[in-house]
């Protein structure tokens, strides 16, 4: 299949996409460098950075609107980053309908969440600080959806684990936040060196790391080298996107404050991993057995996520479960291909409206709570808070896909397409590997709704009266709901069309080893049956303490033992091999490091006795050495030495 | 007798090396006549307006190839580059020499004939100006130095290298500190001088007798077309190189070097470490490049012997020397090893890179000692190492300035050193001497702990009773330290413009 892609060169208003980046990026070096001189005002530099970002992204999304479907593309080179050799790698952004869709995300929600922090954040020294890490996030995220080539979406991938790490440890005194830090960028590392691997893949073989020649050049390549470049693709993508088996770091990031969680940890950069498959689909597409292994990994994370999720009663830890295996569905959806690309972004957004929702929720519910996470001490706080009762509802049916809230547009069609694989073990597989996720979360989302918010109050002493939040925090929770409510009826139908460009047009209707309608009826049939399980086991609430449990239970409080299984296969072996490394090192580098040194000071110490200081001595060594000279020539020239 | 024919001279080409001459003759009349007081700033105005006037005509002839006065003389793209270098690195020990703010008289001795510590030797070290005849001795010295990298045939080279020589066993005997040292090691200079230039007599003389001639390029057609004994060329090629590798101080013929840079007022180390290795390269360049290329598999592997032994030495008896200038010295022994590495290259990358190496060497060893020349105690230079202890602390500035010198000499990347290393060892590999290049590797490394032994003692040790105050340097040490510093980071950062004017200049001509 010769396939070539290029874009058109940006022209008008749309060669202004690099202030996107520039904006937050300069409010941010401002918030950094001034200091406590900005502590003030400093938070509303960084909500509005955020929101002039998203106004220009707004202006420009319609502009490319405006363009013909197959020109829809704007590329913008603006200098050269690296030319060494042939190494030429241009500073370049791209705007074309993927990225259109992800600037709106990434600002739209973004600016919801700054204004939210300014009250969540208000009593916190750090607030400056934190706004400038904040704004630093979303420059970076940009440049990651914006790049038009693979090292400048490095670029951006490195900037967001920067700011991602700097805000799990804002609390960096508290050494679970500092622990919860390191073990995100020691994770993160894993998967950047397998992106980083395969960008020297690219260049290497295509010579190139632009888009537009990667994509074109994806046919010539060898059906091996493609899986490779995309298992190393994928690998990133798994590190940055918490999937399977990289996926531990996500649930610890849980230490930095809410709003961090609710952007970077739910809405934004959890989802690079996904965008970096959409973007790279010609790479993916053209590997079956790479599709597979995406496929793969999106479902088993899924469930992974859905009984860990189950077993944990720290609110935010539930909902980064909860991210987790909602991220799964999305590396699903990409796995499989074609029309299910759209559908994994339109999953992608409504997951960012209804997930940033709920951690704001979550947020609102700390705040009047003192800072409480356990959902056991929660109960009736409907009473107290009624708009973040209400907006989490909203968020709660969107996400376990009840119509006619969003997860079910975006949720559904998802399931539909596994059962739409070609292959009938697979789509059995994979289709009945959905539908249970669907089920599990329904029944986990209703568990810590109704723990939270109904049921009887267990709440400890020194909470005497729960509150709402300030309006500051509720009116983003208010939008965010709306989101959540319209956003997948909204984008169903509208996104796949529009990202058409980016993925191809829509394949005709397939048909799957379940039909259609089947499958929206036993969706919503495992939807209902688990959400109304869990409503019956917890509407009386929970015991406090934890109860003897299974196998099962155990093994899902514990996180499936995917801990131990890294402390035992990575952990343990690093720190042995770091111990022999450092006891070769000391016994025998250094010995043979030493005893060369000795050796070199005591020939220097002997031959400096040669250096006498007499003249004549001096003129014998000349007279030895030219001698020598005379003779190698002499010798040369009898062939002696020849 | 047939009417004695002159050979055409193109003045315009020779205008550099006659100008030198001509300021160096003017500069002994101006010690006649003009007093005592102001004959400094006369002569090093005079020194450094003609070194001036000579680089302008060169940069005016650089397009000039041409072989003139009977083929004595070649001007071709090396001999202006290297004239060129020569220039600039003397017009920058000029300034080190003309200094006269650091020690009250400068550093060279009033009168040089007063019998050491005798109660007039003890007045004049600490009030009289010091001797004015080292401008024109100096311009003598530089003149020469052109001439040698010019010279077409041999004995014009054997001349030239006399002419620069002799000026220069002079001047190392003229420090005003320590004069026994100093004129030892003048004396020693220039007895193995002498010892070394009958050498490249007798090496002349039977390259005359292998060939006929003594010029390069008729020398080049019989190595071709041998008419006489093969014993003849092999002989004199070897007598004509040890001449050579004596002014280039490598092993095992530079036995002298530690002494003489020792010993050596510390502006004419300077000199000799920049300019001279210029020239003594240059001159080996032409040699082996014009003359010899055609039994360059028969010289090769000598050399290359007499090279990586050269490299070992200096990295191996700088780990145990205790003297800053003689450390300096046997660095500047290893540097000439990795210099001949690019020679050996035998290639016009191995010439390009040999002479950006001398360039970046050169301002790189100038600054070197201009600081060597400011730590000092009351009784002039403090060079012992356990002297240098502490001196970071002192003077965080000098100290900084220096480490990063010694970096560059270790070949740190970023700066000259590195990109020159670089340079040399890329050609040699590529001229297929990959051994050398090991060589080079190896002893570089070697050779970094002295260096950074150095600067752990500047930085790391606690400053000593003992450790001197650092003088403020004088405009013209300022001026010198200053341009040696920043072409050391300016080569290390962005090469190309130079490496561009090497190439283009890695043309000889016969």
């Amino acid at each position: 299949m010769e396939h070539t892609v290029d874009y058109a060169p940006a022209t008008g208003v749309l060669s202004g996409i690099w202030l996107l980046v520039a904006i937050p990026m300069v409010s941010s070096a401002i918030l950094l460098l001034l200091g406590k001189r900005a502590d003030k005002w400093g938070h509303w530099l960084g909500v509005l950075s955020v929101a002039a970002s998203f106004v220009l992204g707004l202006i420009f999304f319609i502009k490319l609107g405006g363009l013909a479907a197959d020109q829809r593309s704007a590329e913008l080179s603006l200098f050269d980053f690296i030319d060494v050799g042939s190494l030429k790698v241009d500073f370049g952004l791209l705007f074309d309908p993927l990225a259109g869709v992800f600037v709106l995300l990434i600002t739209g929600v973004g600016s919801l969440i700054h204004l939210y922090a300014v009250g969540y954040m208000d009593h916190d020294p750090g607030r400056r600080r934190f706004f400038a890490y904040f704004n630093l996030f979303v420059a970076a995220m940009l440049l990651l959806v914006l790049g038009n080539n693979y090292v400048m979406l490095y670029f951006g991938w490195e900037g967001v684990g920067v700011a991602s790490y700097l805000l799990i440890s804002f609390w960096y005194t508290r050494p679970s936040a500092a622990t919860a830090g390191k073990k995100a960028f020691l994770m993160n590392r894993v998967g950047d060196a397998g992106l980083a691997i395969g960008v020297f893949l690219m260049f290497t073989t295509l010579g190139s790391t632009q888009y537009a020649d990667v994509f074109s050049g994806v046919s010539s390549l060898s059906a091996t080298t493609v899986l490779i470049l995309g298992l190393l693709l994928l690998l990133g993508a798994c590190g940055k996107s918490g999937q399977f088996p990289l996926q531990a770091w996500l649930p610890d990031a849980m230490e930095g404050p809410t709003p961090v969680s609710a952007l970077i940890h739910a809405a934004t950069m959890v989802t690079a991993g996904v965008y970096l498959i959409a973007r790279s689909n010609p790479i993916f597409t053209a590997n079956e057995t790479l599709q597979l292994v995406v496929v793969s990994v999106g479902a088993l994370t899924l469930l992974i996520g859905c009984i860990i999720g189950a077993a944990k009663d720290d609110i935010k830890r539930v909902l980064a479960w909860s991210t987790v295996s909602q991220i799964g569905y999305m590396f699903l959806g990409v796995g499989l291909g074609g029309a299910a690309y759209g559908l994994a972004i339109v999953h992608l957004l409504a997951h960012g409206f209804f997930k940033a929702n709920m951690f704001l929720g979550a947020g609102s519910v700390m705040h009047g709570m003192n800072d409480q996470v356990d959902i056991r001490r929660f109960g009736g706080l409907s009473k107290y808070m009624r708009i973040t009762w209400l907006t989490f509802a909203t968020g709660w049916l969107a996400i376990i896909g009840i119509p006619p809230l969003s997860g079910f547009f975006s949720k559904e069609p998802i399931i539909a397409a596994a059962f739409e694989l070609e292959t009938t073990w697979q789509a059995w597989v994979f289709g009945s590997a959905a539908l249970v996720g669907a089920g599990l979360t329904a029944f986990y989302m209703t568990r810590l709704f109704v723990l939270t918010f109904h049921g009887p109050e267990r709440y400890t002493e020194e909470i005497k009266h729960p509150h709402e939040s300030p309006a500051i925090m509720t009116i983003p929770l208010i939008l965010l709901a709306i989101g959540s409510i319209g956003a997948g009826w909204v984008m169903s139908t509208s996104v796949p069309e529009w990202l058409s460009p980016v993925f191809g047009a829509e394949q005709a209707e397939a048909h799957g080893v379940l039909s259609h309608n089947m499958i929206t009826i036993l969706s919503l049939v495992v939807t209902v049956l688990g959400a109304g399980l869990a409503w019956a086991l917890f509407r009386k609430g929970t015991a406090l303490e934890p109860q003897p449990a299974g196998i099962v239970v155990t093994a899902a409080r514990r996180n499936l033992y995917t801990d131990a299984i890294n402390e035992a296969v990575f952990e343990r072996p690093g720190i042995y091999l770091t111990r022999a490394l450092v006891y070769l090192d000391g016994k025998g580098i250094d010995g043979l490091v030493n005893g060369l040194a000795a050796g070199v000071g005591g020939g220097s110490g002997r031959l400096r006795r040669l250096q006498t200081g007499f003249v004549r001595s001096y003129a014998l060594s000349m007279l030895t050495g030219a001698m020598l000279v005379v003779g190698a020539f002499l010798a040369i020239q009898l062939g002696w030495l020849a | 007798m047939g009417e004695l024919k002159l050979p055409p001279i193109d003045y315009g080409a020779l205008a550099p090396m006659l100008i030198l001459f001509g300021v160096a003759c003017v500069g002994v009349l101006v010690e006649v006549l003009v007093p005592r007081k102001s004959r400094n700033v006369v002569q090093l105005a005079l020194t450094l307006l003609g070194v001036v006037a000579a680089f302008v005509v060169l940069v005016i002839n650089r397009d000039i190839r041409v072989v003139t006065i009977g083929g004595a003389v070649a001007i071709d793209g090396p001999t202006i580059f290297l004239q060129g270098a020569i220039l600039v690195l003397g017009a920058m020990s000029l300034l080190l020499i003309g200094e006269r703010q650091v020690e009250a008289g400068g550093a060279f001795v009033a009168q040089a004939a007063v019998v050491v510590g005798s109660e007039k030797d003890n007045r004049q070290s600490v009030s009289q100006p010091g001797l004015t005849e080292v401008f024109p001795l100096t311009a003598f010295a530089l003149g020469g130095m052109l001439l040698f990298v010019a010279a077409n045939d041999l004995l014009t080279m054997f001349v030239a290298l006399e002419v620069f020589s002799l000026p220069l066993y002079l001047l190392c005997a003229l420090a005003r500190r320590r004069r026994l040292l100093s004129q030892e090691a003048a004396l020693k200079y220039f007895l193995l001088g002498s010892y070394a230039s009958a050498f490249f007599l007798f090496g002349i003389a039977l390259l005359y007798g292998f060939a006929g001639g003594v010029q390069l390029s008729v020398i080049h057609e019989a190595v071709a077309a041998p008419q006489r004994s093969e014993l003849l060329l092999y002989g004199g090629l070897a007598l004509v190189a040890i001449g050579l590798l004596f002014k280039s101080a490598l092993a095992p013929f530079h036995v002298w070097t530690p002494d003489v840079y020792q010993g050596a007022p510390t502006p004419i180390t300077a000199f000799m470490a920049a300019c001279t290795k210029v020239a003594a390269f240059g001159a080996l360049l032409r040699v082996l490049y014009v003359a010899f290329e055609g039994v360059r598999w028969d010289f090769q592997p000598v050399l290359g012997t007499i090279a990586a032994l050269t490299m070992l030495t200096g990295a191996i008896l700088a780990v145990t020397q205790t003297d800053m200038k003689r450390l300096l010295a046997y660095s500047s022994i290893a540097n000439a090893g990795y210099l001949m590495v690019g020679v050996l290259a035998l290639s016009e990358d191995g010439l390009s890179s040999t002479m950006f190496y001398l360039v970046a060497y050169g301002f790189a060893v100038l600054a070197a000692f201009a600081i060597v020349s400011l730590v000092r105690d009351s009784d002039g230079e403090a060079t012992h190492l356990s002297r240098w202890a502490g001196i970071g602390r002192k003077s965080p500035l000098l100290a900084g300035v220096f480490t990063f010198i010694l970096l560059a000499f270790a070949g740190i990347p970023l700066t000259s050193g590195f990109t020159a290393k670089f340079a040399v060892f890329g050609a040699a590999v590529e001229g297929g001497q990959t051994w050398l290049v090991i060589f080079g590797v190896v002893t570089s490394m070697l050779i970094a702990f002295p260096y950074l032994r150095v600067v752990v003692l500047m930085w790391l040790s606690e400053p000593g009773e003992s450790t001197p105050a650092v003088s403020i340097p004088g405009f013209l040490t300022s001026v010198a330290l200053g341009v040696g510093v920043v072409v050391t980071v300016a080569l290390g950062v962005v090469p190309a413009p130079l490496i561009d004017l090497t190439r283009e200049a890695s043309q000889f001509i016969r």
